[in-house]
């Protein structure tokens, strides 16, 4: 294990510490319900939202890597698309 | 070169001979005329490579110099009291990210009900936050140990605070053998931090540390305190070679009933000691504590008699807390005589009545001396 002085860590070091674990509800979306409007990627506190365009579709994907299950995104969602779900650990 | 100067402007000049890089600090009475003695020498262009940084509160004041000691500069602060303790979340912070930012604390009590006047609650408040604590005993010791604390802070990576006593050392006028800069450079190097933070590099300081390695962390927080003490020797004894010899961690004169204090308190204490034919204790670092050297110095004595001006509520006073850990196992007896809190004076009858008290057996194990009558009432 590497003790740095200082607790100091490098950029992108800190995506090892997978986050997402500590969720409990997760966001599940909806794709044919999403209207790609990115309401949810520009509230989530973590940015864990992408934004895909597909074809002519475009739709909100959820990184479960880092997701908290904070629940904002459901809130925020106007086409009711994002629906809060328990989490499953496989 | 001698000067009757106040304890401020002996805190003040000691500072700009060390070169620091970042200033920054909030007004707080006993501390202000430090920080405007700093910013007069900074108008005037007497600190070179300097920048001094008005703040809108301590939190502030401690925030900016975390920022700017990360990237390297050498940086000062005054407070105490309600400020110090609006500082530790900050400065608690520091300390584990290992900034050697210099902190001159101007002891004060804190509130309620609100004092501006000394006694040693502030600091000892921040015990247990990583911050090494070295106590003064007069204008002198606090002007020359700022060069040492400096070098301390950088040779250990820790923040270092000196405490000075509020009033009773800040405003005082005393005669001061002023340092000279030539001494100074040929003391303390200049900062060279062995990482920092830059646009090139950019790093993350006190990153989130989760269960699997946060302890090891805090493990080795611990472990660098401790060898701290091998180094402040060092630089306590380097100092005395090029200047003069304030002594060790401790400085301590042996006899049967030994008093033990720390602050401008010492003062009275060694007078009062030196006359009634008894040993003294004076504890110069607070944090790391030196355990070896206090169990050494008083395990074969018969009573150990410590002047505290901070009280653990719900125990007791909180130096004789750790003197009396120090001597676990050992024989002496240890009194606790709380006095001196919020200002009130500790005149030498004081100290002497609580030796007499001592002598003849009817001290307690602890005790707030000179108490006043008082009757309690629901306003």
């Amino acid at each position: 294990m590497r003790i740095s002085l200082g607790a100091v860590s490098r950029p992108l070091e800190s995506l090892n510490d997978k986050t997402g674990t500590w969720a409990v509800m997760v966001p599940r979306i909806d794709r044919e319900r999403c209207i790609g409007c990115g309401e949810c990627y520009m509230f989530c506190p973590d940015c864990c939202i992408e934004m895909v365009q597909e074809d002519r579709k475009r739709y909100a994907v959820v990184d479960y890597d880092y997701c908290k299950g904070c629940g904002i995104c459901s809130e925020v969602c106007p086409a009711n698309a994002i629906e809060m779900v328990e989490k499953v650990i496989e | 070169m001698r000067k009757v100067v106040r304890g401020f402007y002996a805190v003040a000049y000691s500072v700009k001979l060390c070169k620091p890089n970042v200033i920054c600090a909030y007004p707080i009475t006993p501390q202000t005329e430090i920080s405007e003695n700093l910013a007069e020498m900074y108008a005037n262009g007497e600190l070179e490579n300097c920048k001094y940084i008005t703040a809108e509160s301590e939190f502030e004041a401690a925030s900016i110099l975390v920022g700017a000691s990360a990237t390297g500069a050498r940086t000062f602060t005054a407070t105490c009291s309600q400020g110090l303790i609006l500082m530790s979340e900050v400065l608690i912070n520091a300390a584990g990210m290992r900034l050697p930012i210099v902190i001159v604390n101007t002891n004060r009590a804190l509130s309620a009900p609100l004092s501006i006047w000394n006694d040693l609650q502030d600091s000892m408040l921040l015990r247990d936050s990583g911050i090494i604590q070295i106590y003064v005993e007069d204008n002198q010791e606090v002007h020359e140990m700022i060069p040492q604390a400096y070098k301390i802070a950088e040779s250990t990576m820790f923040p270092t605070m000196i405490c000075m006593d509020g009033f009773k050392l800040t405003h005082a006028y005393e005669p001061i053998d002023l340092l000279d800069q030539e001494t100074v450079d040929g003391f303390l190097p200049p900062y060279e931090p062995p990482i920092k933070l830059s646009i090139d590099e950019p790093l993350t300081f006190g990153a989130y540390a989760p269960p699997h390695c946060y302890m090891e962390f805090r493990y080795k927080m611990h472990k660098d305190m401790l060898n701290a003490k091998n180094k402040i020797e060092d630089v306590f004894k380097e100092w005395g070679e090029i200047r003069r010899d304030w002594g060790g961690l401790i400085e301590f004169k042996e006899g049967k009933t030994v008093l033990v204090s720390l602050g401008s308190l010492v003062g009275t204490m060694k007078e009062v000691a030196k006359e009634m034919g008894l040993g003294y204790l004076k504890v110069r670092t607070y944090r790391p504590f030196p355990y070896d050297e206090i169990r050494e110095a008083l395990k074969d004595c018969d009573n150990v008699v410590v002047f505290d001006r901070a009280v653990s509520f719900g125990y007791e006073g909180v130096l004789t807390i750790d003197i009396r850990n120090a001597l676990y196992g050992e024989s002496p007896n240890v009194y606790s005589f709380i006095v001196g809190l919020g200002g009130r004076d500790v005149p030498k009858e004081v100290m002497e009545d609580c030796v007499s008290k001592v002598l003849s057996g009817r001290a307690e194990r602890y005790r707030f001396e000179g108490l006043k009558d008082f009757e309690e009432v629901t306003y």
